[in-house]
């Protein structure tokens, strides 16, 4: 019984470490130059939806509330953020500007979701989910309504443009701290009673757990993750537009969210560079894409569901499966 | 049964007054509570006393208001009239969590576990406000997470053997036998620290050798933390056996009080489990 906790911390360390060590990989083949131009071109966008993977996973799978204005607190983030670091171009270096207004994105953003949380979160289910969906639909129209943040033109971001290169560092940061903040945060008192109001909210209540205090912090959070993402990708372009970042992007880091499994760190990051990479190799199918995505998360939904289905993925996972080796190898030390 | 456990009865001044002394300061007070839904008067002109570490029953038949109670003493429903009293204090105005962290922890009628959850992380989630490091040192695992994490570990053992049941710490909740789940429940609203603890049908669904066992754990439990006891059941041998008073409520009024002699010898009560005879 000891075991299985032991390895599941393990997991955990696994998960870190093969994400760094995929990162390391990633960046010695860039940096020698042994990368085509269109995969180290993905190597941003792939990072930015494993952070809003990530995060959204925390609103979805540990907290169980449907959230799918994701995307309006990523463009919250990208366009403060990037508005501070074009502010601070020419004042301070990279080194300290990006992470600087990435932070000042996230906080940003952060308040937002404290903002749009406060009221949103008495809803449940599907009021959520629609309050959430509005509420992103929102923020795209007032940032296109903004002179400040360039209209319907878009933010030209020229002045704090960088490439792939000098951004995969940061990238790469921010990925290991919001995989290091989720699965550590799983593993607190505090992420117990996120999962505890996700399984039963009477009975969290019942226990003396602070209901809407956990559902704020949780909103802030991911919305915070979401925000640096959003400076980190602002940075990468020439020029952002609130437009892109619209209902379907919610829906798509939705998606990837519900591929890799709900509550799963390892399947979000795992699905984020699937979906992020299958486009991008599939151009020719560009058309059916969010025609696919529908089809993919009606059937993960019917196959995750049906209880002998759950019965065949829980033997494959790779927990499950290290204990049927251990066990038929030696069965004195499973029993010891 | 005797348990070998280092628990430390709760810090509350408990157990200042002998058991029956119900009435001298009571931990739970109950005065003219009532609740009405609609036109309905779900419980009306409800007064009881708990004394510090009595075991007390509330019986009843099907429908009569026995769990509304419990709904009104935990703020799940809001009373419409009269006031609840918990050591003296008012709990108005309080929520479900308050009133939780100011003392009563409850189980439900319906099981209500953390179902993907393991066992032991089920007890420790209760402990939420007794384990202290904040949020930044439980992402960052600073030295008070370990800490934490540490005292909570134990002390939901030390509950788990009260049950002996250590061996399931790490298995889910939800996969537990129906049993397991109840006790596990009790459990859990034991690791809130209550000073009061409402149980809603702890045997339902239980045989007679379980249930036999849970009244001896009840008991335990009572005598090893010092508590207060409000338990609803259908089972009398279990109520009749552990209880030290008991509350008869009827259509959501109480129509007998008293020990358990009184009430098995009360024609009201017998009247309203079996109906009046029919004159002749």
């Amino acid at each position: 019984m000891k075991q299985s906790k032991k390895f599941k911390l393990h997991g955990d360390l696994l998960t870190f470490l093969l994400v760094a060590v995929a990162f390391g990989v990633i960046a010695y083949l860039l940096y020698g130059g042994y990368l085509t131009r269109q995969v180290s071109n993905m190597l941003i966008p792939i990072s930015v939806y494993i952070v809003l993977a990530v995060s959204l996973n925390l609103v979805v799978g540990l907290l169980g509330e449907l959230s799918l204005g994701h995307a309006g607190f990523m463009s919250v983030g990208l366009f403060s953020g990037c508005l501070i670091s074009i502010a601070l171009a020419e004042v301070l270096p990279m080194p300290v500007r990006l992470p600087l207004s990435m932070l000042c994105g996230g906080l940003i953003a952060a308040l937002f979701g404290l903002v749009v949380g406060l009221p949103a979160l008495r809803l449940k289910g599907d009021y959520l989910a629609i309050v959430t969906l509005a509420c992103g639909e929102i923020i795209k129209n007032i940032i296109t309504n903004l002179d400040l943040t360039g209209g319907a033109l878009g933010l030209n971001t020229n002045a704090i443009y960088s490439n792939a290169k000098t951004l995969l560092p940061y990238a790469v940061v921010l990925v290991l701290l919001t995989v290091l903040v989720m699965m550590n945060l799983k593993r607190s008192k505090q992420g117990r009673a996120i999962m505890a109001i996700r399984d039963n909210r009477i009975a969290a209540e019942s226990v003396g757990i602070d209901v809407t205090w956990y559902k704020l912090v949780v909103f802030m959070l991911a919305a915070f993750f979401a925000g640096a993402a959003g400076t980190l990708y602002g940075h990468y372009f020439a020029n952002v537009k609130a437009a892109s970042f619209d209902y379907n992007m919610s829906i798509e880091i939705l998606v990837i969210v519900v591929l890799g499994g709900m509550g799963s760190i390892p399947g979000s990051i795992i699905a984020a560079v699937v979906l992020t990479a299958l486009p991008e190799a599939m151009r020719e199918f560009a058309d059916y894409r969010m025609l696919l995505y529908a089809i993919v998360l009606i059937l993960v939904m019917l196959t995750t569901n049906n209880p002998g289905m759950k019965e065949f993925f829980s033997r494959l996972r790779p927990s499950a499966l290290f204990r049927r080796l251990t066990a038929k190898k030696s069965p004195q030390k499973e029993g010891a | 049964m005797s348990i070998k456990t280092k628990l430390v009865p709760v810090s509350r001044n408990v157990a200042l007054l002998p058991e029956r002394d119900a009435n001298a300061s009571p931990i739970l007070e109950c005065i003219d509570l009532g609740v009405t839904f609609g036109g309905l008067k779900a419980v009306d002109n409800f007064n009881i006393a708990i004394g510090r570490t009595e075991i007390a029953g509330l019986i009843g038949p099907n429908g009569a208001g026995k769990t509304t109670i419990f709904n009104l003493l935990t703020k799940v429903y809001q009373p419409t009239h009269g006031t609840i009293l918990l050591d003296g204090k008012d709990i108005h105005g309080m929520t479900t969590t308050q009133v939780n962290r100011a003392g009563i922890a409850r189980t439900f009628q319906n099981i209500r576990l953390f179902q993907d959850l393991t066992v032991e992380e089920n007890i420790t989630v209760a402990m939420n406000s007794q384990i202290r490091y904040n949020m930044a040192s439980g992402i960052f695992r600073l030295p008070s997470y370990w800490k934490g994490e540490r005292i909570a570990h134990e002390r939901a053992l030390e509950l788990l053997s009260i049950f002996h049941m250590e061996d399931f710490a790490n298995a889910k909740a939800g996969s537990l036998p129906y049993g397991a789940q109840r006790r596990l429940e009790i459990l859990r609203a034991l690791a809130t620290n209550p000073c009061l603890l409402l149980l809603d049908e702890p045997a339902a669904g239980m045989n007679p050798s379980e249930t036999a066992e849970l009244m001896e754990n009840i008991r335990t439990i009572r005598d090893t933390f010092k508590i207060a006891v409000l338990l609803i059941e259908h089972d009398m041998s279990l109520v009749m056996n552990i209880c030290e008073g008991i509350a008869v409520l009827s259509f959501g009024q109480i129509i007998a009080k008293g020990s358990p002699e009184d009430i098995q010898s009360n024609p009201k009560v017998i009247e309203a489990y079996l109906g009046r005879k029919k004159e002749a």
